[in-house]
């Protein structure tokens, strides 16, 4: 009897095929985390004792071998906060017109694809254009508002496709509603499609607020400095019409231009720019587990 | 009413929006670079000669075949290096673990992504250099295997993303036949799943290459600057992008060699372009079936 079950070489070789093919598989995911974790694990380990609230509220000095990185902070804030300004709007207008306006047909065909192109231009094709465009043509000079209007454009794909996605995500019943009640196309996005994509729409805001802090490349030649003294502990201590530090430029000027910078210096730069895009990407990921949690459709 | 009419042009503006930046991109780029493409810069000489002397007082040259050569064997190496563990990741989060591990494994890839490159070209000068130094004994590790490592680490999250779904895309009904006779997770997967996914995997490994491509920060500091044809991966190069990173501060405005980084950036558009458009063209095939 038991013969009749017992496992034919056939089958043996199934399972270890697929045991085989299983491992493998995990392998290589799993080789994603590594250096993950190791990264990380270095940086923290790195950076070690460096990091201090003196740090980042304190003017780089001495050509940056001592002191803390406030004004590329700063600077970085500023970039972030007037980019996101312009892209915001921009981008989830953008998304409302592919998703609530546009047919079907080769018109919204071809704005998918800029979309999808745009993403794809690379970072420093991008600084070239900011440095025609809006350093040299329209006169703005090496500035934040040159370098925050390049980061804008950059990222603005970002935000497309995420409040896209969410608002796709509202059931077609909910704006078929709100038309049958004498809704007008408008009114039925300000009030019931936009409301219910909120979750979504931050996230993007969020991605791309991760993004954009870690760029280097789109500002180098538009607006960021290597070093500039500033006020300590004043926010508006930046003119728009100014260059500025960032902490991706100051990362790469330290590691690259500055001999004899503290060894720690340029581990604790690293962590607080991977830092910052970790916590901006936890914060989307919670976001959109609580969206997806309070659902009810 | 009125109020709403405007509203409603200032949508459609937006939606065209992405349309005029991609243009204007190109424009821009080409406006600054146009003087030199069509009076002086000899195109034969920039695509297939190697030497790049653009600040040389008496032999001024302009040959970038060793740039390109840069860029084509640093992404050739890194895609080596990702495609398979790209593609093999995307199999795994998709077909073989659980909803938990997928979940974990998918903000791990997401946190991977959030990287910028910046701190990539650090973890390549900091990390990676001394590593290769020790395992190859190599008197200094920033070579085109220290990017390719980089750039694959980099492309790893963009292929497992877009692979992953191009393979939920395959109807359940597929895997379902598969398994119904009496086929195993890594036959369906090998039989049935490859075969109907293939184009959302190529579209995916060719984002892959469009983002080494373009890559900037991490090549520019992790490969070592020189203008070389490499003979082997411990040999350091300079790819397209780093050289408009590393030259363009110094260039004076409108000058030669100033417009000929442009011109470089014209290239380096195009390139993505056609790259890219592919991906969407492949991806579309599926779409249509």
């Amino acid at each position: 009897m038991s013969a009749l079950f017992a496992e034919t070489a056939l089958v043996r070789k199934k399972k270890r095929n697929e045991l085989i093919a299983r491992s493998i598989f995990g392998i290589m995911a799993s080789s994603m985390v590594i250096p993950l974790l190791l990264i990380i694990g270095y940086l923290v380990y790195r950076a070690g004792g460096y990091l201090s609230w003196e740090f980042l509220t304190t003017n780089p000095t001495h050509g940056m071998r001592q002191g803390g990185i406030w004004s590329a902070l700063l600077g970085t804030i500023y970039l972030v906060g007037i980019s996101l300004m312009v892209s915001a709007p921009i981008g989830v207008l953008a998304a409302v017109y592919l998703n609530e306006y546009a047919k079907e047909n080769w018109f919204a065909r071809i704005i998918n694809l800029a979309v999808v192109n745009l993403a794809g231009v690379p970072s420093i094709v991008h600084a070239l254009f900011g440095l025609g465009a809006f350093v040299l043509f329209a006169r703005m000079g090496r500035s934040i508002i040159a370098a925050s209007l390049t980061l804008a454009i950059m990222t603005l794909p970002v935000i497309i496709a995420s409040t896209k996605e969410a608002l796709a995500a509202v059931p077609m019943s909910f704006r078929e509603a709100c038309w049958n009640v004498g809704a007008t196309r408008w009114q039925t996005i300000r009030r019931i499609v936009l409301p219910n994509s909120m979750t979504g729409i931050l996230t993007g805001v969020i991605l791309q607020v991760s993004r954009a802090a870690g760029e280097t490349a789109p500002i180098m030649f538009t607006g960021a400095v290597f070093f500039k003294r500033l006020s300590e502990g004043q926010f508006f201590a930046y003119n728009l019409k100014d260059q500025c530090m960032a902490l991706s430029m100051h990362l790469y000027t330290v590691t690259t231009q500055v001999p004899n910078a503290p060894e720690e210096l340029p581990y604790a730069i690293a962590l607080v720019l991977v830092g910052t895009s970790f916590l901006a990407n936890t914060a989307a990921i919670i976001v959109r587990t609580v969206l997806r949690s309070r659902k009810k459709w | 009413m009125l109020g709403e009419k405007a509203l409603e042009f200032l949508i459609r503006l937006c939606g065209v929006s992405a349309i005029l930046f991609v243009f204007g991109i190109f424009f821009f780029v080409f406006r600054e670079g146009v003087g030199f493409l069509f009076r002086g810069l000899n195109l034969r000489e920039f695509l297939f000669t190697t030497e790049w002397y653009p600040t040389s007082q008496s032999n001024v040259r302009y040959g970038a075949l060793s740039l390109i050569v840069g860029t084509l064997s640093v992404t050739t190496l890194a895609m080596i290096l990702a495609v398979p563990f790209g593609l093999g990741a995307a199999l795994f989060v998709s077909e073989f673990c659980g909803k938990r591990l997928r979940e974990g494994l998918k903000i791990v890839i997401e946190l991977l992504a959030a990287i910028p490159s910046v701190v990539w070209g650090f973890i390549g000068i900091s990390l990676i250099n001394p590593l290769i130094q020790d395992v190859f004994h190599t008197p200094i590790g920033l070579n085109v295997l220290n990017g390719a490592i980089l750039l694959a680490l980099m492309s790893v999250p963009i292929m497992v993303s877009i692979g992953e779904d191009a393979l939920k895309a395959v109807p359940d009904s597929y895997r379902e036949a598969s398994l119904a006779l009496g086929a195993t997770h890594w036959q369906t997967v090998w039989r049935v799943l490859l075969p109907a996914a293939k184009n959302g995997l190529l579209a995916a490994v060719l984002l892959g290459v469009g983002r080494a491509v373009g890559e900037t920060m991490a090549v520019l500091m992790a490969t070592g600057h020189a203008i070389n044809i490499p003979h082997s991966p411990l040999d350091p190069v300079r790819t397209l992008t780093a050289t408009i990173a590393a030259e363009l501060g110094e260039a004076a405005e409108g000058s030669d060699h100033y417009q000929v980084l442009f011109i470089i950036g014209i290239l380096l558009f195009l390139l993505t372009f056609v790259v890219n458009l592919t991906a969407d063209l492949v991806v579309k095939g599926i779409g249509k079936k």
